[in-house]
This record gives structure tokens, C-alpha cells and sequence, in this order.
């Protein structure tokens, strides 16, 4: 057995991607992860409030909230950062148009109320599924105790979501869900084929037919386009059925489950492509996969990332397409995610070309 | 005008010369036949013929078409085995006929063509699945879809059994029937004898012989040879008393013949001798000796079996 062990390990350990997962991949893993979640670097929160009272107790409610970060302070790098919105918006409007989901409303009376001795809440928005949401609420109730315990305990937070109070944890998960099948499935399979087709000499054989590269690669855009709209739909059926989740179907949904494959596979064809070889294409494919799914709002929305995360995020072309998910398929805002769907045709559009560019179908 | 030409043919990778200023010409429905040792050269030179690499150096033609720069085009007319064929894990061979026809945009009966390889019974099995022999088969089948006029064959029986060999074979030899000119590159030389109606020798780069194969072993062999088991003491008789050119070795005594009567002095010097003598046979260099010859021993041939 200590034999048998003996060579397996070396052998695992002489492979690239072997070499990988054991060693360089813990490494990423804790990277990303540390990075994200790390202390020092918790970003401040941005928070709409819209107070519709005029009286003291709301202004020192607000003053109290703001003072977490300290007015906004770029040097703070913790607590809420409010915003305010005018009392005439809708304010649930007002945060779908921000692509947003975090906010606090004061009501009219307020200060009266709390003055009086009598229940007042304020009005918490939320994403179920967003550590955002979490920090706000946390923050929020922390401030609405403080005043409970110098005043009467009449102060308390009711809790609703932006977009519809009927939608759930679920219907927060499943844009994210749907950009994590477009990447995964795509990028690993043509990373793969790419590179062993090429060992194998399969493109010799297909290169001595009529078909052609454009062809061939356009073959692969189309299956992965139908294998995602079919991820999403048996998705949609287990969220609906299972979890009781609401999938507002419009034609936005239609545009990133098209693109999204369309540069994934594109992006995979050009790693395998570049590699030398299918374990040295393996393991790039590995190192661009997982950062761009861990840092493009999969699993943990952006906004909860330390500032310089962000701006990694907001290079990665996953972002956008959850990005975009999220606008048509939770807010509704279709600008923005029309934004989000011109940026990902334009790169799919240059990565496409740079694969059939250095796609070699015959040997020289 | 021949299927295939080609004058002073260069290619280089860095430092090494792959094929080095080769020329040579097959004509319509001959099965000409590059030999050689491995990494002689030959693989690259047809992959060249194929248009699946460029050349250095020299001119190509095939069906009258440059390969490199009208590839697309000469496809259409050509089938390629490459050396080592492999195809996707899945198709089964019918499906694998089906999208070839499909590709070339030919109606094909993927049962019929399967049967012309014998290969009817594996119709169904995935590729992944099937013995080497199989694949091969239908590597031969996937290139006759679009009915070429000519076919590139690279080393198709490498790695085959004796059964499996045979049986490419026969596909082979139906090609030629059918009238198309095939080109293939093999290191057994027996099947370069068994098929081929002409013969290239290449080595390093460069053909050290071409022709018919019993033209090579006239011309590049050492004739022929009576070999006899017996002693030094034959030999000593044989040198003293006669004109013949003879050898000894190991308890075997080789004579060359110049021509017939050299035949009739040596038995009669033989039985004269009053030496003890064994067996007697008469023989040509065939193909494996002048080979051998010409390559040099680490340019070393393959025996089926071996």
C-alpha cells in the first residue's frame, strides 16, 4: 500500500492539474476567500433613506445611522453610507432603478409618535439572499435598540423586500445560479475539447472536410446557448416547484441566456487554444473559472466586497451578465441592463474573433 | 498528367531537415507505397501532399491542385487516414458515415459503406468502444464518403493484429480495383511488397530507392545467393578449385551466382568436395536485405509480429 501510495502521489503531483488542485488551488481558494470576507476589509454600505417626517427624533434617527461610518468618511472603512431620497419618489421604484436593494423609510409622524410614547416602525428594505442586506438590518436594529433604551421601547423595524413583498431567498439566488451555469458548463468543456481535439489531431481529420473553424466553434456557441436556457429552465421548474420561487419571464432573460454562452465558449476555445497542452489547459482554465465566480456576485453580491475587490469585479465579464440578470429579472431596470448586454456582445464579439484567430485547424 | 507530383519537396523543423529535396511522381490508380524507418520522413511529406503542412522548399501537386494554398478545394477530391486515427468518443460508425456525407454534402448509405470495409457488424458500437482494427476500418470508410480520386493512407495497420492487418489489407487492394491511386506510408515491408505497385525508400529526409520492389532488389541487392550449411573446410574446397565468390560464416557457407552456370559449378564443386555439407537453398536479397542495406542497421525493419 505505502508503494502504491508512493506513486500515485508522485504521479498526481507531475500532472499540471494535479499539481494544481493539491497545492495552487487551497491557495486561491483562501486568497479569494480572505479577501472577500476579511475585516479590514468590509466595505461601508450604501443605504436610500427616505424620511418622511420632519421631526427631531427622525433627524437624530438618521444623524445616529450616519454617524456608523462617519458621514460617508473615506477614511471609514465600516457602517452605513446614506443617501437620501426626495419624500415624493416611490421609493420602491426609486431603489429598482438604482439596481438596489437596501433601504430605510421613516414614516410621517415619526418623531410625534416616538415623542407620544407610542409604536413607530421604520421600514427596512432587503435582499433575503445579500450580506448587505444583513448589515443594514443589523446596523439599523443596533440604533433602533439604542433609542428604545433611552427612551420608551416603542421604536421597532418592519422588514419588507424592494421589488415585490411576495418575492423570496430564492428569487434572489437563481440570476446568479443562471451566470454560474453559463460559465461553468461552456468554459470547462471547450477548455477541454479545445486542447485534447488538438492532441488527438480531431481537428486534422475535421480540418480535411468543407467544414470550417467559424463553423465549427459557431456549432459549439449554439449547443451551449441551448444546454443554458435549458439549465435555466429546469432551474425555474425546481425553484417554482420545490421553493416556491417567482421567475418573471421577459425577453431580457432571452438576451444574457444568448450572450452569456456566446462569450463563455468563445473564452473557453481561446484558453484551450493558447495552452500547449490539455493539462496546462486544464489549469489556466481553472485559474480564469474560479476567481470569476467567486468575485462577479455568484455566491456574494459585489457591494459586500472590500472596495478594490469591487473594481476586480467590474472588469470581470461574469459580473455584467449577473449584472444584467439581476436588472431584468428582479428590478425590472432595463436601462442598466441594457448596459450590462451591449458591454457582453462587444466582448463576445473580440474574444469570438481572437479564437477563430488563433485556432490552428491544420498544423502550421 | 499524374495524381501526385512532387519536386525537390523541403521541410524543416529548426536544425533538422524532415524531408530534405525528395521528388518523385505517382501516377492515376497506381498504390505507391514511402517506407522507411520511423522519423525517416514520411508523415511529413504526405501531410504535406494532404495540405495539412506547408512546405519549405519545392513544389507539390496533387490532382493538379497546390495543397497548402487550395486546400479547401482539393478536400473535396482527396480521403485521408491519418496516422494514428481517432475520431469523437461517441458517434457510432453509421452516425460517424452519416456526418461525414453530411459534412461533404454527399448522399451516402452508411450501411453500404461500412459493408465495404467489413465493418457492418460494429454499426451500432460506439467509437470509444471499438478494437483498434475497427476504428482503422472506419477510418478507411470516413475517408471514401466523398468518393476520392485519390486516397492518403499513414501508416494504417500500425498497432493491428495479423487478422486486423489482413483485412485492411483487402480494402486496400479493393481501392486499386476500384481505380483510385492511393498513397501510403508504412514501416512493414512486407506490406509495402504485398500492395504497393511501386516503392520509395526514404531515410533521413531523402529516398535512397524507388521502384518496382523486384527493381530495387535487382538493382540495389546483392543478386543471387546459394547458402549451404557446411564448414571451412567446403569453403577452403570452393575458393581453391573454383572461380565463385563465397563466404563463411557460422557454419554456413553462402556462394553468389552471377548466373545459372554458376549454379551448376557450385553443386558440382559442392559434391566433389567430399565435405560434409547440410541444407541448400537458393535466394534473392529481397526487400527486408537491400533495405537494410540502404537504411543502415539502426534504420531497423519491421516483421509483421514484431
Amino acid at each position: 500500500m505505502a508503494a502504491e501510495l508512493k506513486v500515485y502521489a508522485r504521479s498526481n503531483l507531475r500532472s499540471r492539474e494535479g499539481f494544481f488542485f493539491t497545492l495552487i488551488f487551497p491557495i486561491i481558494l483562501i486568497l479569494l476567500f480572505g479577501a472577500i470576507f476579511s475585516g479590514g476589509g468590509v466595505s461601508q454600505t450604501t443605504v436610500y433613506v427616505q424620511n418622511h417626517d420632519s421631526g427631531p427624533v427622525s433627524v437624530m434617527f438618521l444623524s445616529a445611522l450616519n454617524s456608523t461610518s462617519n458621514n460617508c468618511s473615506p477614511n471609514t472603512s465600516t457602517g452605513l453610507c446614506l443617501k437620501s431620497v426626495p419624500a415624493s419618489q416611490n421609493f420602491s421604484a426609486y431603489l429598482s432603478s438604482q439596481s438596489a436593494s437596501d433601504g430605510i423609510v421613516i414614516p410621517s409622524g415619526f418623531s410625534a409618535s416616538f415623542e407620544a410614547g407610542q409604536q413607530v416602525n421604520v421600514t427596512l428594505f432587503g435582499n433575503p439572499a445579500s450580506t448587505t442586506s444583513a448589515i443594514v438590518s443589523g446596523i439599523t436594529r443596533e440604533v433602533v435598540n439604542a433609542f428604545n433604551l433611552h427612551g420608551k421601547p416603542v421604536l421597532g423595524v418592519s422588514s419588507r423586500t424592494a421589488v415585490s413583498s411576495s418575492y423570496k431567498y430564492i428569487d434572489f439566488l437563481i440570476p446568479g445560479l443562471i451566470g454560474f451555469a453559463a460559465l461553468t458548463s461552456p468554459m470547462f468543456a471547450l477548455v477541454n475539447i479545445s486542447s485534447t481535439y488538438r492532441r488527438d489531431k480531431v481537428f486534422k481529420l475535421l480540418s480535411l472536410t468543407p467544414l470550417t473553424k467559424t463553423e465549427w466553434l459557431l456549432s459549439k456557441i449554439i449547443w451551449y446557448t441551448c444546454t443554458t436556457v435549458i439549465s435555466f429552465i429546469l432551474m425555474s421548474l425546481v425553484g417554482v416547484e420545490a421553493f416556491g420561487a417567482h421567475i418573471a419571464l421577459n425577453w431580457g432573460i432571452g438576451i444574457f441566456l444568448v450572450i452569456g454562452p456566446f462569450f463563455f465558449v468563445s473564452l473557453g476555445m481561446l484558453v484551450g487554444t493558447i495552452s500547449n497542452s490539455p493539462e496546462s489547459a486544464a489549469v489556466v482554465g481553472n485559474l480564469v473559472t474560479f476567481p470569476m465566480m467567486f468575485l462577479s456576485g455568484t455566491f456574494f453580491p459585489v457591494a459586500s466586497m472590500p472596495m478594490y475587490l469591487q473594481g476586480v469585479a467590474h472588469v470581470l465579464p461574469l459580473y455584467y451578465m449577473i449584472d444584467g440578470l439581476n436588472n431584468v429579472m428582479i428590478y425590472q431596470n432595463y436601462g442598466p441592463a441594457l448596459f450590462d448586454g451591449g458591454l457582453l456582445v462587444v466582448l463576445s464579439v473580440i474574444v469570438f474573433a481572437l479564437a477563430v484567430r488563433f485556432f490552428r485547424w491544420r498544423e502550421d | 498528367m499524374p495524381a501526385i507530383e512532387v519536386d525537390g519537396l523541403e521541410k524543416s523543423y529548426g536544425q533538422l531537415k524532415a524531408v530534405d529535396g525528395i521528388s518523385f511522381s505517382v501516377q492515376k490508380g497506381e498504390v505507391f507505397s514511402l517506407l522507411g524507418p520511423n522519423g525517416a520522413g514520411k508523415t511529413t511529406t504526405i501531410e504535406i501532399l494532404e495540405g495539412l503542412r506547408q512546405q519549405d522548399g519545392g513544389k507539390a501537386s496533387v490532382l493538379d491542385y497546390d495543397p497548402w494554398t487550395k486546400g479547401y478545394d482539393l478536400h473535396k477530391r482527396i480521403g485521408v487516414i491519418p496516422q494514428g486515427f481517432k475520431f469523437l468518443d461517441y458517434p457510432t460508425p453509421k452516425e460517424a458515415i452519416a456526418y461525414y456525407g453530411a459534412l461533404f454534402g454527399k448522399k451516402v448509405d452508411p450501411e453500404e459503406m461500412l459493408r465495404r470495409v467489413i465493418l457492418e457488424d460494429a454499426a451500432n458500437i460506439w467509437f470509444q468502444n471499438l478494437s483498434g482494427g475497427q476504428k482503422q476500418k472506419l477510418g478507411m470508410a470516413l475517408s471514401l464518403v466523398n468518393d476520392p480520386e485519390v486516397v492518403f493512407l499513414d501508416e494504417p495497420t500500425t498497432g493491428l493484429d495479423p487478422q486486423a492487418r489482413r483485412a485492411v489489407w483487402e480494402v486496400i487492394r479493393k481501392l486499386k480495383n476500384e481505380g483510385r491511386t492511393v498513397m501510403l506510408t508504412t514501416h512493414y515491408l512486407e506490406e509495402a511488397e504485398e500492395l504497393a505497385d511501386r516503392v520509395a525508400i526514404m531515410n533521413h529526409g531523402k529516398i535512397v530507392a524507388m521502384g518496382k520492389t523486384e527493381e530495387i532488389e535487382t538493382k540495389y541487392g546483392s543478386g543471387t545467393k546459394m547458402i549451404v550449411k557446411g564448414k571451412e573446410d567446403l569453403l577452403k574446397f570452393l575458393k581453391e578449385n573454383t572461380k565463385l565468390h563465397a563466404e563463411g560464416n557460422d557454419g554456413t557457407v553462402t556462394i553468389y551466382l552471377r548466373d545459372k552456370e554458376d549454379a551448376l559449378v557450385a553443386l558440382g564443386a559442392i559434391e566433389e568436395s567430399g565435405a560434409d555439407w547440410g541444407d541448400l537453398t537458393v535466394k534473392r536479397d529481397s526487400l527486408e536485405d537491400v533495405f537494410l542495406k540502404l537504411v543502415g542497421p539502426e534504420g531497423k525493419a519491421e516483421k509483421e509480429g514484431e
